[in-house]
């Protein structure tokens, strides 16, 4: 406990831009086929710094086999309401769920240099409490840290739908399940809010059995994977309105609401729509009469490839899907990045108009049949994916796993862990830093990145710009 | 009898000052609806639920003083119950869960129920019986009746004048962060006085059985 709020923590989206810029990234380190433990790396980041853009610290989990992927704080920005009654918790630990072992691993990071695991939940006890499986988003709230899962009970994670639940902030100790009316929501990836506007959104990828041993064709062909975003009333727990993209659009992943609170709209990234294979963002927003409304406001098409070139998967349909793994939106709510992970760019939209979001910035990097190279002439592995801006939005940071067995499906021949860095130009525009490159120790991918201070996709925050 | 009413004022303002009784909420739903007004009805809504808090605690008191003869009695059992509070509070440093499934457009049950939970109402008790003990010996022994309307009326003036105290301090620091100091002044005025506050219950409680006689 503080005796004064930790001071990462900023009233309103703007406040946090203009704070002191990240010294250090937080960096999952996953070992593919768990012939490794899975860890988290601390990367220096600060470019004064004589060891920046390299790995300066490792925390080892003592287990194999967990598969880390997402992750995030203990404590944010959202503390700065009275309604939640902890203001003086420390933005310290690092929550780390294993995707597949359903082990949760608190990590203390006072002290980058010297990060070290403070708890570990087992498997058992997830289960035993939740009768959920699989811990996926981590987002801290009104009532402590909020899990989302992607599966329900038993062996394969079927036994009931997934969802979410709630860890006590201080002690991590799980409590237990959050909903109390989750209507149609039977599928869970993503979550996140509008803490004074009291809602959730949460998204859908699909059920532990369509994902955990590589994407299963049959069940995409036929659509069978989440397609649907559900709104929730946040502190009564129930889902109010369930919205449907059209089955055509598979795997509605990452949810993003606008990071000022007064705003009411926010972004949905669809990895693939199997009528044209496409990738999609949709804007959603509330109306006037208080329902969640959606557009689809970009599409990005596949790009024509000889089949020769594709991957198994992929030989049947000619051509490279953008595949839109994961977006983030800066605090400024201006730019919104799209990770395509198959075509190999990371693409910027200016979304100052949330409705017309314009092409703003650029880059190629990887890709399937194509691997283009970091302008430093290094490889880049697989394509971009998980994508994390530091809070002035000036840089842009991201690595390249998707999922273990996805990885081998979509590129079959790469291997290897990278996480890169871009530089926002002034009226937008993405140029990679060459000096920027870390190269993860071999056998390792890399997945999703933290900032030292909180980033773009972990502070919720509760007092509107002014 | 002087120190007394200037107790419940001055435990006013320091409810009011405590950002944790509310008042950036109000600086909130002025930014959420671009209007001075809703700084006011914020103000409002966060100044009746304390308002019902208090009264909610100090009415049960206004029935139990009527029994006179067991007035020293239940100052000390007043005393007691802040003091146990108090350390408990000590001991408990969590905030009680429940409140944070208040929805932010109801403020002021929000304002009732975060009264209530943190002892507020209660530590206004043994402030009430004393003032309550030195009017009563003014009156002489007056029929309970009479009795028991006084102490009534000294119940709701010291709700209102506490709650008063607390709205005008938490308003001017609102009023303050709105019109000119910014956001960035919340972080930098809030400071964690769940000790001092535990403390400030037992204090008032020892006092309390001290002064019972």
């Amino acid at each position: 406990m503080n005796l004064r709020p930790d001071p990462t923590f900023h009233a309103t989206p703007q406040l946090a831009m203009q704070a002191p810029t990240e010294n250090y990234a937080f960096t999952v380190m996953l070992s593919p086929d768990g012939s490794q433990s899975d860890g988290i790396a601390v990367v220096d980041v600060n470019p004064k710094s004589d060891t920046y853009g390299q790995i300066v610290h490792q925390v080892i989990a003592p287990y194999q086999g967990d598969e880390f992927h997402h992750f995030g704080w203990n404590a944010c920005s959202s503390a700065l309401s009275p309604l939640t009654g902890h203001a003086f918790l420390e933005r310290r630990y690092l929550i780390v769920p294993g995707i597949r072992s359903s082990r949760i691993y608190v990590i203390d990071v006072k002290e980058p240099l010297e990060a070290k695991i403070h708890k570990i939940i087992e498997p058992e006890e997830v289960f035993a409490k939740t009768g959920y499986s699989r811990p996926h988003t981590i987002h801290c709230g009104p009532e402590g840290i909020y899990v989302s899962t992607l599966g329900g009970g038993g062996e394969d994670g079927t036994d009931g739908p997934p969802g979410i639940f709630i860890m006590d902030c201080e002690t991590f100790e799980i409590i237990g399940r959050y909903e109390m009316d989750r209507g149609k929501q039977d599928k869970h990836y993503d979550f996140w809010w509008n803490l004074p506007q009291d809602y959730m959104v949460s998204s859908e990828w699909g059920l532990p059995p369509q994902f955990e041993n590589g994407v299963v064709p049959e069940d995409l062909l036929s659509n069978k994977y989440g397609h649907s975003i559900h709104f929730w009333d946040l502190r009564a727990r129930k889902n109010i309105q369930t919205m449907d993209f059209g089955e055509n659009h598979q795997m509605a992943l990452e949810i993003r609401p606008a990071h000022d609170p007064a705003k009411s709209y926010g972004f949905c990234g669809v990895v693939v729509d199997t009528t044209n294979l496409q990738g999609a963002i949709f804007t959603w927003w509330r109306d006037d009469d208080g329902v969640w409304q959606s557009k689809k406001t970009i599409t990005i098409d596949p790009r024509p490839e000889d089949a020769d070139n594709l991957p198994e998967l992929l030989k049947g349909f000619g051509a490279v899907p953008p595949l839109v793994t994961d977006i983030d939106l800066s605090l400024d709510d201006k730019y919104l990045y799209v990770a395509c992970w198959g075509l190999g760019e990371m693409h910027q939209y200016d979304v100052t108009d949330p409705m017309n979001p314009k092409l703003a910035g650029k880059v190629e990097l990887g890709g399937i049949a194509r691997g283009t190279a970091h302008p430093n002439g290094k490889p880049f592995a697989y394509g971009p994916q998980m994508v994390e801006i530091s809070r002035d939005g000036k840089r842009v940071y991201w690595t390249n796993s998707l999922y273990s067995t996805w990885d081998d499906q979509f590129y079959p021949d790469d291997e290897g862990g990278q996480m890169v860095m871009a530089h926002v130009g002034e009226n937008g525009g993405l140029t990679l830093d060459n000096d920027f490159y870390v190269d993860f120790p071999k056998g390792l991918r890399s997945h999703q990145i933290r900032l030292e201070g909180g980033d773009c996709s972990t502070d919720s925050f509760c007092y509107p710009n002014v | 009898m002087a120190a007394l009413w200037g107790a419940v004022i001055f435990s006013g303002f320091y409810h009011g000052v405590n950002p944790g009784m509310g008042w950036p909420l109000a600086v909130s739903a002025a930014l959420f609806e671009h209007r001075t007004a809703a700084l006011l009805s914020a103000l409002v809504a966060l100044a009746i639920g304390h308002l019902l808090a208090m009264t909610a605690i100090l009415l049960p008191f206004t029935m139990m003083i009527a029994l006179v003869q067991w007035e020293a009695e239940i100052r000390i059992g007043a005393g007691v119950l802040v003091i146990t509070l108090g350390v408990y509070l000590l001991w408990n440093r969590r905030h009680p869960r429940f409140l944070a499934r208040v929805k932010p457009s109801k403020l002021g049950l929000w304002s009732f129920l975060a009264a209530l939970a943190h002892g507020a109402g209660l530590m206004l008790v043994p402030i009430y019986l004393g003032i309550c003990a030195i009017a009563d010996t003014d009156a002489g022994h007056a029929a309970a009746g009479v009795l028991m309307a006084s102490n009534f009326n000294i119940a709701l003036a010291v709700a209102a004048s506490h709650t008063l105290a607390m709205t005008v301090a938490g308003g001017a620091l609102a009023a303050g962060m709105y019109f000119w100091l910014g956001l960035k002044f919340l972080s930098k005025s809030w400071f964690n006085l769940d000790v001092v506050w535990a403390l400030s219950l037992i204090l008032v409680g020892v006092i309390a059985v001290l002064s019972a006689k």
